[in-house]
C-alpha cells in the first residue's frame, strides 16, 4: 500500500487544530491488518497462487521427483475437458448440489411453517430436535450413519424388514451408487434442514400481523396468504439460503469420502471433491488437479456472487 | 386456526422431532449398551441395563488420548490467534475508511465461499515443501487462514455496535485511539469475542477434509481423523459399535454445549437483516 505516500498534504490552516484522527490518511487501519493479511496470504493466497500457475504446468510424478515442471499452457484444462470421465463426475456433482439444495430448502420452508402454526412447547420440542442435529460434527454424522445402516445389526435395516413382506436384513446400502448417493443426500439434508428452518423462520416473524389480517379482509385463503403475501415477504431470506446450501453442497468433500471409506470406494462414487483429492493425492497428477480445482474454484464464486454482492451492500450500509 | 388442525400440527411437530433426533439418540443409547446386546437381531430401544464400559475403553485409548491432545492444542492456538487477529482487523474495517478497505472486505467475504477441495492440493504441495506436514504449525496455519475472514466478519458487527463516542469521549480524556480501542471497546466486545471464538471453535474442532490430507500420521491425528481410523479399523473385524458410538459421542459432546450457548445467534449472523428492505 504505497498509497499514503502520495496523498495529499492538507492545507496548513488546519495545522493549529488537534489532529483529528480520521481526517488524516490514517496509518492505523493499515497497522491493525497486518496480522490478518499476512494470514490470508500465507494460508490462502500462496496456495491459491501456486495453482493457478500450476494448472498450466505439467506437473506429475517425474517433477514430484525433481523434474522441472513445463508451462504447457491450457493443456490441463483441454485434457480435463474432452475427459468423459471428468464431464460425468462434474455433472453427477451438479445434480448432486441441485437436488440436496432443493429438498432441503423444501423440507425446511415446511418445517418453519409448521413452526408457526402450531402451540409453543411442541415448537420447542421441535426446535431442539433439530439443534442437536445440527450440532453434530460432520464425522459423527457419518460414523452414526453407518451403524444405523449396517448391513446386520443396522436399526434401519431392522425397521424396513418390519414391514410385511420386506426383508432388508443383510441390505449394503453403500455398494450401489445411487443408493450410496442417496445415503449422501438423506444425511446432508437432515443435517442442513434446521439452519434453513430456523432462518425461515426468523423471516416469518418477521411478517407482520396487520399485514396478515389486511390479506384476510381481502378475501385471501390461507394458501393465497401464504403465495401472494408470506412469500414474496421473506423472498430475500430465501434467496440467500438457496446460495448458501448450493455452495454447501458442492462442497461436500468430507461426507463422501467417510462414506467411502466406509463403504465402497471408486471412481462410481466419486463427486468433484474426492475426483480432485484422488488426481492430487493419491496419483500425484498435481498440474491436472490444480485445474480440476480451478474448475470448482470458478463454480462457487459463479454460484456464490450473488451473496457476495448482498454482504457488500449491507457493509457500505453500516 | 382451528382447534383440531393445532393438535394435529402439533402431533406432526413431536413426530418429525423425534425423527429429527433419532440418529442422536441412538448414538447415545448404543455407547452404553454391550456388544452382547448390540449385536442381537434385534436392536434394543432403551440403554436399560447399559454401562459405562465403552466410554471407559474409548479413554483408555492411546490414540484417542493423543488425538484429543491433538484438537486441543490446534484449537487453542488457532483460537487464541485468529480472535486477536480477527479483532484488530475488524476495528480497521468498522472504525476507518481508507484505500483498499474494499478490497479486503471483499476478499474477507469471497474467501469464505472457498471450498477446501478447490485449494487443498496447494496447500498440501505448500506445507510439504516447507517440511510442515504432520505438524501442529502447518494445520495451524491452514486453519488460521480457514477461519480469520469469517471471525473478522462477524466481529465488524460488534464493533459497528460499540458507539464511537465512548471512544472519543475516551480520548478527550487523555487515551490515545489504541488505548481507547483497549480501554473501552474491548471490554464491550465481550460477548461478541465469545460468539465468534465458539463459531470459530466449531470449525477448527470438526475439520475434517484439511486434517485428513495434511495430518497422516497415526501420532498427529486430530479427533474427527481419529474417529474414523477408530471406525475404520473396528469394521476389519467385528465392528465395536458400542465404543464407535462412545468416541462419536465424546467428540460430539464440545460442540454440542458450545452449540447450545449461541444458538439464538447462528441463524442471525448469516442472514440477519435480509428482511429488512
Amino acid at each position: 500500500m504505497t498509497t499514503t505516500a502520495t496523498a495529499p498534504e492538507l492545507p496548513d490552516t488546519q495545522a493549529p487544530h488537534p489532529p483529528r484522527a480520521r481526517r488524516r490518511r490514517p496509518k492505523l487501519p493499515y497497522v491493525l491488518l497486518i496480522p490478518a493479511i499476512a494470514t490470508l496470504l500465507i494460508g490462502l493466497g500462496y496456495p491459491v497462487t501456486w495453482q493457478i500457475i500450476n494448472s498450466f504446468k505439467e506437473y506429475g510424478l517425474a517433477q514430484q521427483f525433481g523434474q522441472p515442471a513445463e508451462f504447457i499452457g491450457l493443456q490441463n484444462y483441454l485434457n480435463l475437458f474432452t475427459d468423459a470421465q471428468f464431464w460425468t463426475i462434474a455433472l453427477r456433482s451438479v445434480v448432486f448440489m441441485a437436488a440436496t439444495a432443493a429438498l432441503t430448502m423444501v423440507i425446511g420452508i415446511a418445517f418453519a411453517l409448521l413452526m408457526r402454526a402450531i402451540p409453543t412447547w411442541s415448537r420447542i420440542v421441535l426446535q431442539v430436535s433439530m439443534l442437536l442435529a445440527w450440532a453434530m460434527p460432520i464425522v459423527a454424522q457419518m460414523t452414526v450413519a453407518n451403524w444405523l445402516i449396517d448391513d446386520r445389526n443396522g436399526v434401519v435395516n431392522y425397521l424396513l424388514t418390519l414391514i410385511p413382506g420386506v426383508d432388508f436384513i443383510g441390505h449394503n446400502w453403500l455398494i450401489e451408487p445411487l443408493s450410496f448417493f442417496g445415503v449422501a443426500l438423506t444425511i446432508i439434508t437432515w443435517a442442513s434442514v434446521p439452519f434453513v428452518a430456523f432462518s425461515v423462520y426468523a423471516g416469518l416473524t418477521q411478517v407482520s400481523e396487520e399485514v396478515l389480517e389486511a390479506a384476510q379482509l381481502d378475501g385471501a385463503g390461507r394458501f393465497q396468504t401464504l403465495r401472494m403475501v408470506i412469500m414474496p415477504i421473506i423472498r430475500p431470506v430465501l434467496v440467500i439460503l438457496l446460495l448458501l446450501q448450493l455452495i454447501w453442497d458442492l462442497r461436500v468433500f468430507a461426507q463422501i469420502q467417510l462414506l467411502q471409506d466406509f463403504g465402497a470406494a471408486g471412481e462410481r462414487y466419486d463427486l468433484l471433491g474426492t475426483y480432485i483429492y484422488g488426481l492430487g493425492i493419491g496419483q500425484s497428477q498435481f498440474g491436472a488437479a490444480s485445474a480440476a480445482a480451478m474448475v470448482v474454484l470458478a463454480l462457487t464464486i459463479g454460484v456464490s456472487w450473488g451473496y457476495v454482492r448482498r454482504l457488500l451492500k449491507e457493509d457500505k450500509e453500516s | 386456526m382451528n382447534r383440531t388442525l393445532r393438535a394435529a400440527g402439533a402431533a406432526l411437530a413431536v413426530i418429525l422431532a423425534a425423527v429429527w433426533a433419532f440418529p442422536v439418540y441412538w448414538m447415545v443409547n448404543t455407547s452404553f449398551q454391550t456388544p452382547a446386546v448390540i449385536n442381537r437381531l434385534t436392536p434394543t430401544f432403551l440403554p436399560t441395563g447399559g454401562n459405562l464400559n465403552n466410554y471407559r475403553a474409548v479413554l483408555a485409548d492411546n490414540d484417542f488420548v493423543a488425538a484429543l491432545g491433538m484438537s486441543l492444542t490446534v484449537t487453542g492456538i488457532v483460537l487464541v490467534l485468529c480472535i486477536a487477529y480477527a479483532a484488530l482487523a475488524a476495528l480497521a474495517i468498522a472504525r476507518f475508511r481508507f484505500r483498499g478497505r474494499t478490497t479486503f472486505v471483499l476478499a474477507v467475504i469471497v474467501v469464505q465461499m472457498l471450498p477446501a477441495e478447490a485449494m487443498f492440493i496447494a496447500q498440501y504441495k505448500m506445507l510439504a515443501g516447507a517440511n510442515l506436514l504432520n505438524s501442529v504449525i502447518g494445520v495451524s496455519i491452514i486453519y488460521l487462514a480457514m477461519v480469520v475472514p469469517f471471525t473478522t466478519w462477524m466481529l465488524r458487527g460488534f464493533v459497528a455496535g460499540v458507539p464511537i463516542d465512548l471512544e472519543e469521549a475516551a480520548m478527550i480524556d487523555g487515551c490515545t485511539r489504541m488505548g481507547a480501542f483497549r480501554r473501552v471497546t474491548f471490554p464491550l466486545l465481550a460477548p461478541g469475542l465469545v460468539a465468534s471464538g465458539v463459531f470459530a471453535f466449531v470449525q477448527v474442532w470438526n475439520e475434517f477434509a484439511l486434517a485428513s490430507i495434511i495430518l497422516t500420521e497415526s501420532q498427529k491425528a486430530t479427533l474427527p481423523l481419529w474417529l474414523r481410523d477408530f471406525a475404520q479399523t473396528s469394521n476389519l473385524g467385528v465392528t465395536e459399535w458400542g465404543q464407535v458410538m462412545a468416541g462419536s459421542v465424546l467428540v460430539a459432546i464440545p460442540v454440542v454445549v458450545f452449540f447450545m450457548i449461541v444458538q439464538g445467534r447462528m441463524a442471525q449472523g448469516l442472514v440477519g437483516g435480509a428482511v429488512k428492505g
